[in-house]
């Protein structure tokens, strides 16, 4: 462990907790480890995709289909023409971003914070940011629209400030097991001592070893933003869910199933692209010195 | 010594010193901490003050002595059941499905697994409830499949809009809530590790007991919390599968809050999430004691 | 040291952030109704001078807007009274929640108040519209035609007037099932897997149709409206039988084949069932007529006072109650109405027709609670298994 010190050590330790590679990587006595293992991750696999994808699957062929029992794609073709969607859209991308901006901001200095200067206080966070779970988020907007001031309740931002505090257990538990898995304080200090400043340090020596933990806050918070109902819908805004939720209200059975369909789809495909963006960028890049 | 804490030299031991040190570094954590009272501990206090208000105003117990008799009580007992199973279940498997997830060589695969099941523990409510009474309803597209196998499952006891049906559903969301909270976990698992047991002549089993196991328990724990949380606080998913016909605490929130029929008595409403509170207090203080019991075991 | 640079740079990240954010909301955050504050306190249109139905309806448009609540468009034709409301006098409504309850009605009215999108009417169960009016949370308004809504439908001070209401009815697919039952007795009969899936449109202690259904069923069973335990027997027996799904049923549950009978309001049905349902028949059961009204009511801090008054004297015009009369719910005024030529025939002769021989029932908000009460106790120990 000692060898692999230093900033190329952080490079090789990024990659080797993002791969994990599996058994195959042994000598060839172990093939029968190795079928043993296949075996038990196809039928998870198997299990699990029947699991997801069925409903999923029956959810989407009801969609493709007409109250004649056709097949016929009208449904989910009158989505995005339909009045609202694209001022919808807007708003759940303008509320989603800022909120995971703030999030960013304001969870990777404190998690980071804590783990390399007041240890102890790291219990204290746990027990503070799992707090969120334990109010249903619709007694938590209620008190929230009671105590809040109108300069407050008039902008949408509050929605981000609730995602926040709603995506903190899950944010700050990811960031933590992270932050646990590499040895923050060798690392940082290998980095200052070979002449980087605390910017350059987190950027390209702590959080590239955060990835998995940042890939998973960062899709957590992204899908909660997107997928929130219950307190869009109190605070009087039109996000993407609430606007679904009143297409369906308005259409046949047919198209509001289509509705939830492209809705769950849609997300999935958004965030899967904007996770590949941030691989991609920086993926196989050596580790530099400079 | 504690690590990290070079920079706080022991000059003196006085009470007052102590304290300082303690809570100087600490100070940069304000921001953090203002954020989380503004967003956390105002309504917290809203819901604690009204739990004890009367309808018009006034200082009551009676809100709070009213939700712990009869059916409020079972709605506790059930809510709280659902979220031990929904937890424990769909968290053992969740570990087992992020590991098999992780180890596929697909970048691919594991990409839309990691965004399918962002979005996965945000579904929920009546498109889900749709979903599966499409698929596995009484004449649902895979229980149709099934019968022509002869393996109806409605035949065999299977019935969704049950208790075990409503935990059956909200593994839907629960599964993939663990995935995503154990898999930075799992990465933290280093490979050389693996390679020095097998090195020193370790079955998988004796890897898995003595090390993997030990290592993941505290992030297992800490998901489960969060699951636990999560099932709990769930209103949607099983008002729309059940319509009340099992009693559960968010249900009865939502008659209060959020109904059509008894107008009046929302600071009932908010007696019951104020015993949720309580609950899930006692759960994370339960929790807490668990790992902390456990890490004095591995270590 | 650098440590220090940080702890400075994240504390002026969130001054800044806060100020951006302040920045932000104050600049959406629009002025409020310029109209004369006078509107908010007239308590009804008088013939000629400052508070005549031509003053008002300058105001309103003066105005511009009208906020509302928890109104579906397919909800008693609410999407056209909408349309036809904003063309005529060139007033934006907009229409927030529309799936809402009558509680997060009453509850916009507190939690909103002051925002300019805040509630100015509400559209919500008698017995909300009661407790609003003793919370002060609504202004007293009677419309022109005050004296045709009948005084059992209306609070005698104008704080909350009845607008719309039906009967609870049996909706049957006709095309999937063999006989379609005309009463609750009947419903008994047909079980099993080929039989039956009566489904209801939600928990009947958080939705007051379901409620009404088991105050139906209550009736049908040997019970009253003020007894709700037969009725929750009727259910318990009827999902005994395997013919009951407890899901909230509604068109897509119809379609999906997982419920072929609904129990909801008449209208309802008419609006959200049978356009999308081939052979879909609506009619009440011959053992029961359950009957209830919504209510109107003004808030008291609308934002928009006089566009406010202006939309619930067009909801009480002819115009207006014949365009609930379409979405086949039946106005308040409609005795008066039917009485004096003026109700739509075409569209009257489309009511699903009260069974004879049995007099059609109107719970209280006394016998509401009191269900209310029953069923909540014993709903989930009788009808489910206790879980």
């Amino acid at each position: 462990m000692a060898a692999l010190g230093g900033v190329e050590g952080a490079g090789t330790l990024a990659s080797l907790s993002e791969k994990s590679p599996a058994l195959e990587e042994f000598s060839s006595g172990r093939a029968k480890k190795r079928r043993h293992f296949r075996w038990w991750r196809l039928i998870v696999m198997v299990l699990a995709g029947i699991y997801f994808l069925g409903p999923l699957y029956a959810g989407i062929k009801f969609s493709l289909e007409d109250i004649q029992g056709g097949f016929s794609l009208r449904a989910i073709e009158s989505i995005p023409s339909s009045p609202g969607f694209s001022a919808a859209f807007a708003l759940s991308m303008r509320i989603t971003i800022v909120t995971v901006v703030v999030s960013a901001l304001l969870m990777i200095p404190t998690a980071i914070y804590v783990h390399l200067r007041v240890p102890r206080m790291r219990r204290v966070l746990d027990f503070v940011t799992v707090l969120p779970i334990v109010i249903p988020p619709i007694v938590l907007i209620v008190g929230v629209l009671d105590a809040s001031p109108l300069w407050v309740k008039s902008s949408p931002y509050l929605l981000s400030f609730m995602y926040v505090i709603l995506a903190m257990p899950f944010v700050y538990r990811s960031l933590d097991a992270g932050l646990g898995a590499v040895d923050l304080k060798t690392l940082t200090e290998a980095s200052r001592s070979l002449g980087g400043n605390w910017i350059k340090t987190l950027w390209r020596v702590v959080l590239p070893n955060l990835r998995p933990a940042l890939m998973s806050a960062l899709v957590l918070t992204l899908a909660l933003a997107l997928g929130e109902f219950t307190m869009a819908s109190l605070d009087l805004w039109t996000t993407i869910p609430v606007w679904i939720y009143q297409f369906q209200n308005a259409s046949n059975g047919h198209v509001q199933i289509a509705a939830a369909m492209v809705g769950l789809v849609g997300a999935i495909v958004l965030v899967t692209i904007i996770v590949s963006l941030d691989r991609s960028r920086s993926g196989r890049r050596k580790m530099s010195t400079k | 010594m504690a690590p990290g804490s070079e920079e706080i030299t022991l000059k003196s031991n006085s009470r007052i010193h102590r304290v300082r040190r303690f809570f100087g570094p600490s100070m940069a954590l304000a921001p953090f901490f203002i954020f989380v009272f503004l967003g956390l501990g105002i309504p917290t206090i809203a819901v604690v003050y009204k739990a004890f208000q009367g309808e018009h105003g006034g200082f009551t117990f009676s809100n709070v002595h009213d939700i712990t008799q009869g059916v409020y009580r079972l709605g506790f007992e059930n809510s709280f059941k659902l979220a031990l199973l929904s937890s424990v279940i769909p968290g053992v498997l969740g570990v087992f499905l992020a590991y098999a997830i992780l180890t596929a060589k697909s970048n691919v695969l594991r990409r839309v697994v990691l965004a399918a099941s962002g979005v996965f523990a945000n579904f929920g409510g009546i498109n889900l409830t749709f979903m599966f009474i499409a698929a596995l309803g009484t004449t649902g597209t895979l229980t149709v499949w099934l019968n022509a196998i002869k393996l109806n499952p409605w035949h065999y006891g299977f019935n969704l809009y049950t208790f075990s049906g409503v935990v059956f559903v909200y593994m839907y969301f629960q599964i993939p809530l663990m995935v995503l909270v154990i898999t930075p976990a799992l990465g933290g698992l280093k490979q050389s590790w693996r390679e020095a047991a097998e090195n020193l002549g370790a079955s998988s089993w004796r890897y898995w007991f003595h090390v993997g196991v030990p290592v993941l328990l505290p992030s297992v724990l800490g998901g489960m919390l969060l699951l636990f949380g999560s099932a709990f606080a769930a209103y949607a998913t099983a008002e729309s599968l059940t319509t009340g016909i099992i009693a559960l605490s968010p249900i009865q929130i939502g008659n209060f809050i959020n109904g059509n029929v008894i107008s009046g008595q929302t600071n009932a409403g908010y007696a019951i999430a104020f015993g949720m509170l309580v609950i899930l207090s006692v759960t994370m203080i339960a929790y807490g004691l668990v790992r902390k019991r456990a890490s004095r075991w591995l270590l | 040291m650098a440590l220090r640079k940080i702890k400075t740079a994240l504390l002026a990240g969130t001054t800044v952030a806060s100020l951006v954010a302040v920045g932000i909301s104050a600049g959406s955050v629009p002025a409020g109704g310029a109209s004369s504050a006078n509107w908010a306190k007239v308590t009804h249109l008088s013939k000629s001078g400052s508070s005549s139905m031509t003053a008002l309806v300058a105001a309103a448009k003066k105005e511009g807007k009208l906020n509302v609540i928890a109104l579906p468009p397919n909800w008693a034709n609410y999407g056209t009274i909408i349309k036809d409301f904003s063309k005529k006098y060139g007033i934006k409504v907009n229409s927030v929640n529309p799936d809402g309850s009558s509680a997060q009605e009453i509850t916009a009215l507190t939690a909103d108040k002051g925002r300019s999108s805040a509630p100015d009417v509400i559209d919500v169960g008698t017995s909300y519209a009661v407790t609003a009016t003793s919370s002060h949370l609504l202004a007293p308004y009677k419309v022109q035609t005050w004296s045709e809504i009948p005084g059992a439908l209306k609070n005698s001070n104008g704080y909350w007037f009845d607008d719309y209401g039906g009967f609870v009815a049996i909706g049957c697919n006709s095309s999937a099932v063999t006989t379609c039952p005309t009463s609750f007795k009947d419903m008994l009969t047909e079980t099993g897997a080929n039989g039956y899936k009566i489904g209801i449109n939600n928990n009947p202690t958080q939705s007051n149709s379901a409620l009404a259904a088991v105050q139906a069923a209550s009736i049908a069973n040997g019970g009253s409206v003020n007894d709700a335990s037969k009725g929750v027997s009727f259910f318990a027996t009827l999902n005994k039988n395997g013919a009951y799904v407890p899901v909230i049923a509604n068109a897509t549950t119809v379609e999906s084949g997982a419920t072929n009978i609904i129990i909801w309001w008449d209208y309802l049905q008419a609006s959200g069932i049978t356009p999308s349902v081939k052979g879909w028949k609506v009619i009440v059961p011959s053992d029961a007529a359950v009957g209830e009204y919504y209510s109107q009511g003004i808030s008291s801090s609308a934002p928009d006072p006089a566009a406010a008054r202006l939309w619930e004297e067009y909801l009480y015009s002819v115009t207006g109650q014949n365009l609930w009369l379409q979405g086949e719910a039946r106005p308040a005024e409609l005795a008066y109405m039917q009485a004096h030529g003026t109700a739509n025939k075409a569209w009257v002769a489309k009511l699903p027709a009260l069974p004879k021989g049995i007099t059609p029932v109107y719970p209280t908000t006394a016998q509401i609670t009191a269900a209310a009460t029953v069923v909540g106790n014993t709903w989930n120990t009788q009808v489910g298994s206790g879980a």
